[in-house]
């Protein structure tokens, strides 16, 4: 299992948490966010029957998937929109690959698409001699750092302004020690807009697409995805096939809930609706499973695929805000992420169900209903089942199957335990507990009760 | 088999018994639409102004804007900003836009405009400063509301716009004017 560096959640927890200043800001930010969707929520008297709507709707379109996604087609084309099918990640790049060499570019702007994430696009291109310019102003940042994004609203919520202000230094020449977000949100404007006005390819992704009409909706606060796409001569959007929804009017509920869950605004700045290509242009949607299928056979797991990527449950999680999304070594991290990467690929991803105290916090701001803390749970029984469980847990879980055949190797285990927790408490609460860095262990009783009886029997 | 095929043959075997499609039983409720517009979209770093007409509003917004070189107003300017004729690269230097609404939303201080009020779907985008025409009566309270009137629509692009372009990721600072349009007024006519 686990993966960077050979490191998992735990191990990649304990790097973020060096820095002890920024975990306690990253923790307190990432709060504060949650406490304007709390406020946002408040203000809306149907907040509760919102969810449940969209909950419903979710529910039901993953009922009837294969149709809708037929009928999302058949209305696409009708508008003109050029519809691809992508298994896996390999034909999603192999397919926007070739409409890049069609195009006759080897460059192009990209705005925020998790999806591409997931596919490892950027990568794939880069090996291609394709250059990608991230413009989402986080998703850029992360870019410059060679990195990738910590958190699916977020991009860069991990990084400080003066890190930010020396990346800037270094590839836009901005002046050293500057690290006003005004002046470098202005240095990444005119930076972009170049990009912008010389790109002839736009891909974004897709919050949205509607099967009753064919037409896909994108969000943003920036503008930057309607920047790329309204000047390129070639806009491809990625989509997984998760996110179709019934009807035009179901936006009403999702665009509602969406802004208000991810950041308190009561809606995204830009609410873009395509249905058609711009005249002389080209339109292309790219409809991807990549493991979708899968997990929508998955009964117990099936509904994580309602998720709309609000990231509320990153936010409001007692494990996200403190172990930071790197740690988390997949391209949506978090609560959601936890349960989604597992499906693509048990071996990789068997911590991350582990990475989570279980409270519950997420399920209940998700907008959607997901029952996210219970997927968690469950994934770790399957995990554990298929042989996945990750090497921490194991040795836990090996001393209890002992425990429950040999009484010997109870009392040792049980007494090594104490003596562990009793004698080197920073090591069991930093390094080898694996849930939560920061959680109270409880104070180890000095006898067990098996020594104590075993005393009290010989002294009586 | 295509992609395509196998996706939809897996999907359909994968997906559950069918499940009921919810209703969207939002009831709607009364409210002053014109105080709530202007609170949020204020809120959110636009600007709400008053207008008896669309003569007075553009004369306002001639006395708000005098340091604009670049002014586009439609659809009196439709032919400058024509589809067919003009690459929307060349409005790279428009210092402000003015266009006209005919929906707009309470709740989250949203405008609703399709690609006939824009001409070019760049515009509101490319340009510097945003300024929208709205009439009182266009106000409806919900999203709900604006997709009820929305309805079955044809249109090639549609957009709801809230505010001015704005971004948060360097340390949630909050900054207008990161891609789009650097500020936005609404002007709502009597
Ligand atoms: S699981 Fe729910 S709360 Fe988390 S990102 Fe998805 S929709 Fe938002």
């Amino acid at each position: 299992m686990a993966v960077v560096n050979g490191k998992d959640h735990a191990a990649l927890a304990d790097v973020f948490n060096k820095d002890k200043a920024r975990v306690g800001w990253h923790d307190e930010t990432l709060w504060f966010v949650r406490q304007k969707r709390d406020k946002a929520a408040h203000g809306i008297a149907e907040w509760e029957q919102l969810r449940q709507t969209a909950s419903d709707i979710k529910d039901h379109v993953l009922s009837r998937l294969s149709q809708y996604l037929v009928e999302f087609e058949t209305r696409a084309k009708e508008n003109g929109i050029i519809v691809h099918w992508a298994a896996d990640a390999e034909e999603h790049n192999s397919i926007v690959l070739g409409l890049l060499q069609k195009a006759g570019v080897n460059r192009m702007v990209k705005s925020k698409s998790m999806l591409t994430e997931e596919c490892h696009l950027n990568e794939f291109l880069a090996k291609k001699g394709i250059e990608v310019i991230d413009t989402d102003l986080g998703e850029r940042i992360v870019q410059l750092a060679e990195e990738a994004p910590s958190h699916i609203v977020l991009p860069c919520i991990h990084k400080k302004k003066e890190e930010i202000g020396a990346l800037f230094h270094k590839h836009l020449g901005t002046p050293a020690g500057n690290a006003d977000p005004q002046f470098l949100t202005e240095a990444a404007r005119q930076h972009l807009r170049e990009k912008f006005l010389t790109r002839r390819v736009a891909l974004t992704g897709v919050n949205f697409a509607i099967a009753e009409t064919g037409e896909f909706v994108v969000c943003t606060n920036e503008g930057n995805a309607d920047m790329g796409a309204h000047l390129a001569d070639v806009h491809i959007a990625c989509m997984g096939i998760e996110k179709i929804i019934p009807k035009r009017e179901h936006l009403g509920v999702f665009l509602r809930l969406l802004a208000r869950s991810a950041t308190g605004q009561p809606v995204t700045t830009y609410n873009s609706h395509f249905k058609k290509p711009r005249k002389g242009a080209e339109l292309h949607v790219v409809l991807v499973d990549n493991g979708r299928s899968r997990q929508l056979a998955r009964k117990d797991f099936r509904n994580s695929l309602k998720c709309i990527r609000c990231a509320a449950c990153f936010n409001t999680c007692p494990v996200y805000r403190r172990s930071g999304g790197h740690s988390y070594h997949t391209a949506i991290a978090g609560p959601i992420g936890s349960i989604l990467a597992p499906n693509l690929d048990m071996r990789q991803y068997a911590d991350l169900p582990f990475a989570s105290t279980l409270c519950g916090s997420c399920s209940n701001v998700c907008p959607v209903k997901i029952d996210i803390h219970d997927q968690l749970y469950k994934w770790r029984q399957v995990l554990g089942k298929e042989g996945y469980v990750p090497k921490s847990k194991e040795l836990g879980m090996k001393g209890l199957a002992m425990a429950v055949n040999n009484a010997t190797m109870f009392s040792v285990g049980g007494k090594l335990g104490r003596w562990v927790m009793r004698n080197t408490p920073f090591v069991v609460n930093n390094g080898m507990n694996p849930w939560f860095k920061q959680r109270e262990m409880p104070e180890a009783p000095k006898e067990s009760f098996r020594e104590w009886y075993a005393k009290n029997r010989k002294e009586g | 088999m295509s992609s395509r095929d196998k996706i939809l043959a897996v999907v359909a075997a994968a997906q559950p018994d069918a499940l009921p499609l919810p209703q969207v039983g939002i009831q709607p409720e009364k409210r002053d639409v014109v105080a709530q517009f202007t609170a949020v979209l204020t809120g959110i770093g636009g600007r709400v102004w008053h207008a008896a007409d669309r003569a007075e509003a553009l004369q306002r917004l001639q006395e708000g804007y005098t340091e604009r070189e670049q002014v586009i107003v439609l659809p009196d300017h439709q032919d400058v900003v024509d589809t067919s004729m003009l690459d929307p690269h060349l409005l790279r230097d428009v210092d402000l836009a003015i266009i006209t609404a005919s929906l707009a939303v309470a709740e989250n201080g949203a405008i609703w405009v399709t690609d006939e009020a824009l001409v070019q779907r760049v515009l509101p985008f490319i340009t510097q400063n945003l300024a929208v025409l709205v009439p009182k009566a266009a106000l409806v309270a919900t999203m709900h509301d604006a997709y009820a009137a929305i309805g079955k629509m044809d249109y090639g692009f549609g957009l709801f716009i809230a505010g001015p372009s704005k971004t948060a990721d360097i340390e949630q600072s909050l900054v207008l004017g990161a891609h789009g349009s650097r500020s936005m007024t609404v002007v709502l006519l009597d």
